[in-house]
Order: C-alpha cells, then sequence, then structure tokens
C-alpha cells in the first residue's frame, strides 16, 4: 500500500507501458523469424486465429460481454472475401454487379465490412439483454447465420468456396509467394493487435472498462452504456472479419466449418488458455490450440477430449490463463 | 435557501405483479437543503430512489426536476441533467485506480466518449482535478490504489469524489452510511456537510443521529406513502412516526 501510495501514477503508467512494449517486441520479433523454423502455413492460420482471438477478448476482457456467436462474423467475412477474390459478382435483389476476381486487399475489405454490418444487426438485438440471456441471443443468431450460409447460393453449401486466388495485393505484391503472403498476414495481425490495444488504452476504452466494472453506475453517471457496448461490439465483430477475410486468402476457401458453433467455442476456449483480459493472452491460446489442432491431429477424434481436458484443467487451476498467470506470479503487466 | 422546489414529484407509484411499493408519494425537495427521506425496512425509499433517478419506470405520477418534467427519460439523460445518485452497496469501479475512478467522471465533461483510435493520454488533463477531489474527501494517498482493495468507508469516500466530479447540482445518496463504523460515520457525514453547500441532497439513511444532524427536511415512508414530514424535531414528535418506528407510542 504505502510503496504503491509513494509510487506517483505516471511512473505506474511508464512501467505497465514498459513491459507491453518489451513484450510486443518479442513476439514481433519472434514472429518475423518464424518462418524460418515453423512450417508459415501453420503460422498464418495461427495469426488468423490469434487475431480472432484477441478481437473476442475486447468483447468478453474489457467490457465483460460474453459471446458465444463469434464465429458468425469469421465465417461471413471469408465467405465474402472468398466469394469476391474468386468471381466478384454481387447479386443481391435488384442489384446485379459483376467486378470480376478483386484485389485480395479489397476483397478483405468487403469480408470486414459484411462482418461490421452483420455486427450492427446482431449487436443491437443482442446487447438489450444481459449476462446469460446475451450469450444465448448470440448463439442463436449464430446459428442463423449457419443456415444462411449453408442455403445460399454463393456459399455453395457444404462443399464452400474453393480455390479461391490469392492473387496480388494492391495489384503488386504477389501474394502466391508463400513468404510474401507469410509477411502480408503477419502485416494485417500487427495492425489488428495494435489497433486492439489502442481501443483498450482510449477515453473509449477506460469508459467500457467503467462498463465492465460496473454499468448502473456507468449509467449513473451519465454514460448511454447500450452505445458504447453496441459500438465495442461492432469494433470486435469487424476486427474478426479482418481476422475470417484474411484466412480465406490464406487457406484459399472459405467452408462452413468457420461459421459453426465449434468455432465460437473454440475462440472461448483460446482465450481462456491464453488469459483472459490480457493483451498478449488471446494470441499464446490460439498458437497452443491450433498447434494441437496440427501436431495431435494424428490422434483423431481424441483432440476434442484432450482440448475438453485442458480446458477443464484451465477454469480449475489456473483461471488468469497461461499469460495471466506468468504476469500475475511476475508482477507484469501483459 | 429558497422555499423553490428543485425535484418535485407527484402522485409518484409504482407497482410490481400485485404490489405497490411506492403508492401515491408527493415530494418537495427545496433548492440547497438536505433532505432525508427515512422509514423502516421496506417502506419504499430505495425503490423511490429508483424512481427519481428513472432506474425503475413509474406506473403512475409526475416527476418534475428543476420545472422539466423527466418522467419519462433515461437514466443517462436524466444524469446528464445534473442529477446523479449513489447507490446503497457502495459503486466504484473495483478494478480502477481510485484515480480512474474518478477521471472516467471527469470525462463526461468531453461529451461522448466515442474515439478509440485516440490515445488516452489526453485523459492525463483531468488528473489534477482527480487529484484534487480525492484530496478534498481525504483520498490522496489513495489515488493509484485500485478501488477493492480500499477499506470499505474509503470507498464511500470514493463514490462521492466520482459523484462531485460531475458537479451535481443535486446528489441522490442512498444510504451513504450503510454498514459503517462511528469513525467512518462522523467523517463522511462531515463530508456530505461539506460538500452540500451549493447543492442540494436528498438521502436515504437508517441511522437517525446523522439525519437529525445532517437534515434540514425530513420525509417518512412507511408502506410506500408519506407518513410525515417536516423538520426532525417535528417529524420525532410525530406518534405516528414514533409507532412506524419502535412498533409502540411509549418509544
Amino acid at each position: 500500500m504505502t510503496a504503491q501510495a509513494i509510487t506517483s501514477s505516471a511512473a505506474i503508467d511508464a512501467a505497465k507501458r514498459r513491459d507491453e512494449m518489451i513484450a510486443f517486441a518479442v513476439m514481433a520479433l519472434f514472429l518475423l523469424v518464424a518462418p524460418a523454423i515453423i512450417y508459415p502455413f501453420f503460422l498464418m492460420q495461427a495469426l488468423c486465429f490469434a487475431l480472432f482471438a484477441c478481437a473476442f477478448n475486447l468483447l468478453i476482457g474489457y467490457v465483460g460481454l460474453l459471446s458465444f456467436g463469434h464465429a458468425m462474423f469469421l465465417g461471413l467475412a471469408g465467405y465474402v472475401s472468398a466469394h469476391m477474390a474468386k468471381t466478384g459478382a454481387v447479386d443481391i435483389g435488384p442489384l446485379h454487379l459483376h467486378f470480376g476476381p478483386v484485389d485480395p486487399v479489397l476483397a478483405i475489405v468487403c469480408g470486414v465490412a459484411a462482418s461490421a454490418v452483420l455486427g450492427v444487426i446482431t449487436g443491437a438485438l443482442a446487447i438489450r439483454r444481459q449476462g446469460i440471456y446475451f450469450a444465448m441471443i448470440t448463439l442463436a443468431l449464430s446459428q442463423m447465420i449457419y443456415f444462411f450460409c449453408l442455403q445460399a447460393p454463393f456459399t455453395h453449401g457444404e462443399d464452400g468456396i474453393q480455390g479461391v486466388p490469392q492473387g496480388k495485393a494492391f495489384g503488386l505484391i504477389d501474394l502466391s509467394h508463400q513468404t510474401t503472403m507469410y509477411y502480408f498476414v503477419l502485416a494485417v495481425f500487427l495492425a489488428g493487435f495494435l489497433m486492439i490495444h489502442r481501443i483498450i488504452n482510449s477515453p473509449f476504452g477506460d469508459v467500457l472498462k467503467s462498463i465492465r466494472e460496473n454499468e448502473p453506475r456507468a449509467i449513473s453517471l451519465g454514460y448511454k452504456t447500450d452505445q458504447y457496448k453496441l459500438a465495442a461490439f461492432v469494433l470486435s465483430a469487424a476486427l474478426v472479419g479482418l481476422a475470417g477475410a484474411t484466412k480465406s486468402i490464406v487457406a484459399q476457401n472459405a467452408s462452413l466449418t468457420d461459421v459453426e458453433n465449434a468455432m465460437s467455442g473454440q475462440v472461448i476456449l483460446m482465450t481462456l488458455v491464453g488469459g483472459l483480459g490480457t493483451f498478449f493472452g488471446p494470441v499464446v491460446g490460439a498458437f497452443i490450440i491450433i498447434a494441437m489442432q496440427n501436431y495431435l491431429a494424428g490422434f483423431g477424434q481424441w483432440v476434442t477430449v484432450i482440448q475438453g481436458a485442458i480446458f477443464v484443467a484451465c477454469v480449475l487451476a489456473f483461471r488468469r490463463g497461461i499469460i495471466g498467470e506468468i504476469a500475475h506470479r511476475l508482477g507484469l503487466s501483459l | 435557501m429558497s422555499d423553490e422546489c428543485v425535484l418535485e414529484t407527484e402522485g409518484l407509484t409504482k407497482e410490481f405483479a400485485g404490489f405497490t411499493a411506492v403508492k401515491d408519494v408527493s415530494l418537495r425537495v427545496r433548492r440547497g437543503s438536505i433532505h432525508a427521506l427515512i422509514g423502516p425496512n421496506g417502506a419504499g425509499k430505495t425503490t423511490c430512489f429508483n424512481l427519481l433517478t428513472k432506474f425503475l419506470e413509474p406506473t403512475g405520477g409526475k416527476i418534475t426536476y428543476k420545472g422539466r418534467d423527466i418522467t419519462s427519460m433515461k437514466p443517462a439523460d436524466v444524469a446528464r441533467l445534473g442529477l446523479i445518485r449513489s447507490f446503497q452497496i457502495s459503486a466504484v469501479f473495483p478494478h480502477l485506480t481510485a484515480l480512474e475512478n474518478v477521471r472516467v467522471a471527469l470525462q463526461r465533461d468531453r461529451g461522448n466518449s466515442f474515439d478509440f483510435w485516440r490515445s488516452k493520454k489526453v485523459l492525463d488533463v483531468y488528473n489534477d482535478r482527480a487529484r484534487a477531489l480525492l484530496d478534498d474527501v481525504g483520498l490522496s494517498e489513495y489515488a493509484d490504489t485500485v478501488a477493492v482493495e480500499m477499506p470499505y468507508g474509503r470507498k464511500r469516500a470514493l463514490e462521492i469524489a466520482t459523484t462531485l466530479a460531475l458537479d451535481p447540482e443535486m446528489m441522490l445518496l442512498d444510504e451513504p452510511m450503510a454498514g459503517m463504523g462511528h469513525e467512518d460515520i462522523d467523517k463522511i457525514a462531515a463530508l456530505i456537510k461539506r460538500v452540500s453547500a451549493n447543492r442540494t441532497i436528498l438521502m436515504v439513511e437508517h441511522n437517525l443521529n446523522v439525519v437529525a444532524n445532517l437534515s434540514d427536511r425530513i420525509t417518512v415512508l412507511t408502506r410506500g406513502q408519506v407518513l410525515a414530514e417536516g423538520d426532525y424535531a417535528t417529524v420525532s414528535k410525530n406518534p405516528e412516526v414514533r409507532q412506524a418506528y419502535m412498533g409502540a407510542g411509549d418509544a
């Protein structure tokens, strides 16, 4: 207490920022050299899922909203971006626009926009309720999106969209070259990650945290908390969309896997394993879960059982998650 | 003190399924006064508070604040008119520091804070004001302590500092002394007295000593209805009030 009282808050903030900057530098450095030692395709997938988890964490960790349906944003953005990159045909009602295959960057932007719009609609419905009811509404809505993706002609149902061309970003950077693609994905990931960091450390982020901590009090101070929650929901949806859209360009396909309920569960698992409400936790969690799926694939169905066991162990033994636990033990802010 | 009413209700009523919590309450709170709302448990005091700050929708009646009908307003809008409430259970933001707690309120000064792209360094301009407010309530040494680690009495003080940060014209304090020891009660009572300058305060309080010492006017509620109103001397002599409070006329 005394030590805390003596240290000025500016010093605490500075120390916090230093911890975060060092950790960020370590992460960025590792990711820069990683393709030399780790299979790049795995890394790219893991980065997409890491961004997915970070964007999910923005809601649960900093606003206290648990969404059970975040796969809908990942999946929809994936379909839209894959579709735009492959055919570029927009047939909505009386609207018939055929652009032909579009630039992968533009395809990703379209995916993000689709998820953001979906975020506005679903968010406006879901934030009217709290706690488990909020979670259930997101679950129900994502189930609707799943059936939409199963039935809509452009998604090709069970087949999904295959053979998506990777093309040239901005018409210049050839993404079919794996190393180039890797650094493109890394840039997208880092941009998304830094944006989330900024959102949390903005005046807006402070209001979000106050809503997480005590919503009635935030209202009594004059904050229209529904608007803040909706804004955070849409930001999260758009960033998940960025992950999903990028992922479909990387994997050159979009399928029902990304829009299934199981995927909404996966992202909760990633975030919990890594550390809810920490900056780096979701990244670590995503890498661990994706690594398990890849390297334990030989165990077949047992992977799910192993995942379940890890989930239970996390919740029972170290609820702060891996990064949360490390940060707590070392007194760091990560 | 003028006779002008800042907050007024007419026939305020709240019915929950099959139960009338607040019935036909007409309240007149004069500008610049400390007005206490007392009554036995279940008398409808907190419900009344929730109605006044719009956390509950009244089933009947009218609420006027500064001559303006606020009956159908949203709670955040009522707060924006300068009518700020506290809560029975200490309402702090537990995992923010005391300084951050106060700053979230000061931040209202910028209007809406939807600027997620800006660094929160722009909030540093409020730090001095936040520290001054913490000093004011005797919390300077807690500025960097997370609220959850503060002693109970200090949390109440922090809550008042946060409320004061909005420079409210009127404060509604819901049992500011609930669960406090003697020492803390005196401190908070002195604090309330001090901050009541140029403000109107309406408070729900169980501690009759505090009520006697602080309030200019008292309204007694029982079973959702106004039983008596007046200053402490008048109210405390009222046999019906004695009956309601002590269960017998001879107390």
